[in-house]
């Protein structure tokens, strides 16, 4: 079909019109007079480019900007900034050791994921490192990915349990619990030793088994399937 | 107790790839409770209370009762009222099979009603499961063009949908930004805005298909119903990000969505020049709570997870944060013993939606209907084939035809009574052809089962009973 841009000028099939600042699909390629502008604006909606968007009112301020919103505050901003970086950024205070987080795992995780984190069906097992060769994940669906044989990082693990974990009360176990948490699952995984002690510092420096098992997406579209 | 502890109790969860799989019952045959019946259309209309709990029919609920249990028959009452007098104190009608007169032009029908109740011969049903993290699928076999209506919209989130005050919600948008700012959905109703119509597919939509291609008794909806389509209306992320000052730095960004999962997934910056949506709005209403009330990032033809609904926060930065759902999820085991991450684009699927199972055709005349979508833009050529790939003519597409939106497609088909097999196969605008399982198989490996797209089709038996065929 050939969408019907703004000013009545028929846009082919399959192409868009390029968007004059680089943004997006512009239907509306050009704005007609004004006075077509409520009807069009209706019809298509407003097309809104970076810095060039505009409205029967005319230019969109000089500055791009529209003075909508509020300044956050850092408290803002501190109290929602949770994410951790694979590199270990952001991880907060706290401490915990393998048998700390057996206590935890034990009393706040093992009903859905097993006392040995095994699994309960539905929900995903956690431990398990085999098989240890290979990374035959893409071979064979028969193996179960786990936290030892798959997850690329263990921040990753940090940061979905601190915000996740447990289910049905997520945001509720302390930074101790979760670093403990995540040194007895690691453990589990023969990851980490038995006797460990998790912290930033030795969170950061944790590799995973399969940390170099991932690359990026590498389909393009075309005539190749990828 | 709310409506969400009613129904689940609050303790069941279900694991990620059962729901991502589409694992559960298929369609319902109806609502879970049956309609329960008010008052007949000789009350309403004599205003005769007292006949109430004879011939019971449309379920009417009195002003000021709507989202409480309807009232026990004949516990409802309407104030009496002789025809032609003021309007009935009545805002819900829910027509049932006892409406159906022996002849509708001899009798008036039911009065207005505040919703638009389907006909009780329409009842296309999603795929509850009743979960916390759960899923629920499209009925793609009861629907007709492309928009999907919102009540039918699959449902996927990790941990309940979440009921937010929009007066209480805010998006931060904060990171390598010159001015950290915070949005209220108001706010963000006043940036100008576009409306784009595009689907929404999981990542996971398929792979009971891909899985298990032998399963004949699989249905459109059990095959792709973690897709949807909708007309989309909200601000361009590159509107956003000028408002903040995004630094030239920020190559990535994370979205963090506002529910107990506090759904968190990395996007490359250059998506929001593209055309990433902050959306506020769906097929003419708000958004519905499950597809992401009051915000949801939007970002066409990219795989649904990544659509952070709910969103709450972005944050500017210079790399993948490597969330749970970019790495130990929605990441694709290859052959050769690498896993691909972050593939975003949908490649290009069809499936037909008319005949399949569990339909019994009869021979003759029919359309042999379907839809068809890229995450990479226009659908370009639908191919059916209705002698089982050995032939193929290209379908008619429905305009419009939108870049990285579901596209209807059919053919007009005369059975003759023989078995067959039905097969459609999509191309889109880079030339990208739908390939068979086989092929996926061949150049991925045959453990991996997200970000699949493979030709499907429906076997016709020669006693018009319509089976699924995945093995292609």
């Amino acid at each position: 079909m050939a969408a019907r841009s703004a000013g009545g000028r028929a846009i082919g099939k399959g192409k868009r019109a390029p968007c004059p600042t680089g943004t997006g699909p512009a239907r509306a390629a050009r704005w007609p007079g004004w006075h077509f502008a409520i009807a069009v604006a209706t019809a298509c909606g407003i097309t809104a480019c970076r810095g060039g968007t505009r409205s029967e009112t005319g230019e969109p301020p000089a500055s791009g900007r529209y003075d909508l919103g509020r300044p956050a505050t850092s408290a803002e901003v501190a109290a929602l900034d949770i994410a951790i970086l694979a590199d270990g950024t952001n991880l907060p205070p706290g401490r915990g050791t393998v048998a700390q987080g057996a206590m935890v795992f034990g009393s706040k995780c093992a009903t859905c994921h097993g006392v040995r984190g095994e699994g309960v069906p539905p929900n995903p097992r956690l431990v398990g490192r085999e098989p240890r060769e290979g990374f035959p994940f893409g071979r064979d669906g028969k193996y179960v990915k786990t936290i030892g044989n798959y997850w690329p990082y263990a921040t990753t693990l940090f940061d979905y349990v601190r915000r996740a974990m447990p289910l049905t009360a997520p945001g509720s176990l302390t930074n101790d619990e979760v670093y403990a948490v995540t040194a007895w699952l690691l453990a589990q995984n023969d990851v980490i030793r038995g006797d460990a002690v998790l912290d930033a510092a030795a969170l950061r420096e944790v590799k995973m088994p399969a940390r170099d098992r991932f690359v990026p997406d590498d389909r393009r579209g075309g005539r190749e399937v990828r | 107790m709310s409506a969400r502890h009613d129904q689940h109790g609050g303790e069941n969860v279900a694991g990620d790839e059962a729901a991502d799989a589409g694992v559960s019952g298929d369609r319902h045959t109806g609502p879970t409770s049956p309609v329960e019946r008010g008052l007949t259309r000789r009350d309403l209309l004599a205003g005769a209370a007292g006949a109430v709990g004879s011939a019971l029919v449309a379920r009417v609920v009195p002003a000021g009762a709507q989202g409480k249990r309807p009232a026990a028959a004949g516990a409802t009452s309407v104030p009496a009222a002789s025809q032609g007098a003021a309007p009935l104190p009545v805002t819900e009608v829910v027509p049932t099979v006892a409406d159906v007169l022996p002849d509708p032009t001899k009798a008036p029908g039911l009065p207005t009603s505040a919703h638009g109740a389907r006909s009780p011969f329409v009842a296309p049903v999603r795929t509850p499961t009743g979960m916390l993290a759960g899923s629920s699928l499209t009925p793609l076999q009861d629907l007709a063009g492309t928009i999907t209506p919102s009540d039918l919209h699959f449902e996927r989130h990790h941990a309940g949908v979440p009921i937010i005050d929009p007066a209480k919600h805010t998006l931060l948008i904060h990171g390598l930004v010159e001015r950290p700012m915070v949005f209220t959905l108001d706010d963000l109703k006043r940036f100008p805005y576009v409306s784009r119509v595009h689907f929404v597919e999981c990542a996971g939509n398929g792979r009971a298909a891909f899985r298990d291609p032998k399963n004949e008794t699989l249905t459109p909806q059990r095959v792709a119903g973690l897709s949807a389509n909708s007309e989309w209306i909200g601000v361009p992320l590159a509107v956003l990000f000028n408002e903040v000052g995004v630094r030239p730095a920020a190559t990535w960004f994370l979205a963090e969505g506002g529910d107990a999962a506090v759904m968190t997934r990395s996007i490359p910056v250059a998506k929001a020049h593209d055309d990433a949506l902050i959306a506020w709005a769906q097929n003419g209403e708000p958004l519905r709570p499950a597809q992401g009330y009051p915000m949801r990032l939007l970002l066409p033809g990219w795989e649904g997870n990544a659509n952070v609904k709910w969103i709450r926060r972005i944050e500017l930065g210079t790399a993948p944060w490597m969330t749970r759902w970019e790495t130990s999820v929605y990441t694709d085991p290859l052959a050769n013993g690498t896993a691909r991450q972050f593939s975003f684009e949908m490649d290009a699927r069809s499936v037909i939606t008319s005949p399949a199972h569990p339909r019994v055709i009869t021979p003759g005349w029919r359309n042999v209907s379907g839809l068809a979508w890229s995450g990479r833009g226009v659908i370009t050529r639908v191919e059916i084939s209705t002698d089982g790939g050995r032939s193929w003519v290209d379908a008619l597409l429905h305009p419009p035809v939108l870049p990285k939106a579901y596209t209807r497609f059919s053919i007009p088909w005369q059975w003759d009574g023989r078995e067959t097999l039905l097969l459609s196969r999509a191309t889109d605008e880079t030339g990208y052809v739908q390939p068979t399982r086989e092929r996926i198989v061949a150049v991925r490996g045959a453990g991996t089962d997200y970000h699949t797209n493979h030709i499907v089709g429906w076997r016709v038996a020669s006693d018009g009973r319509v089976y699924f065929h995945g093995e292609t």
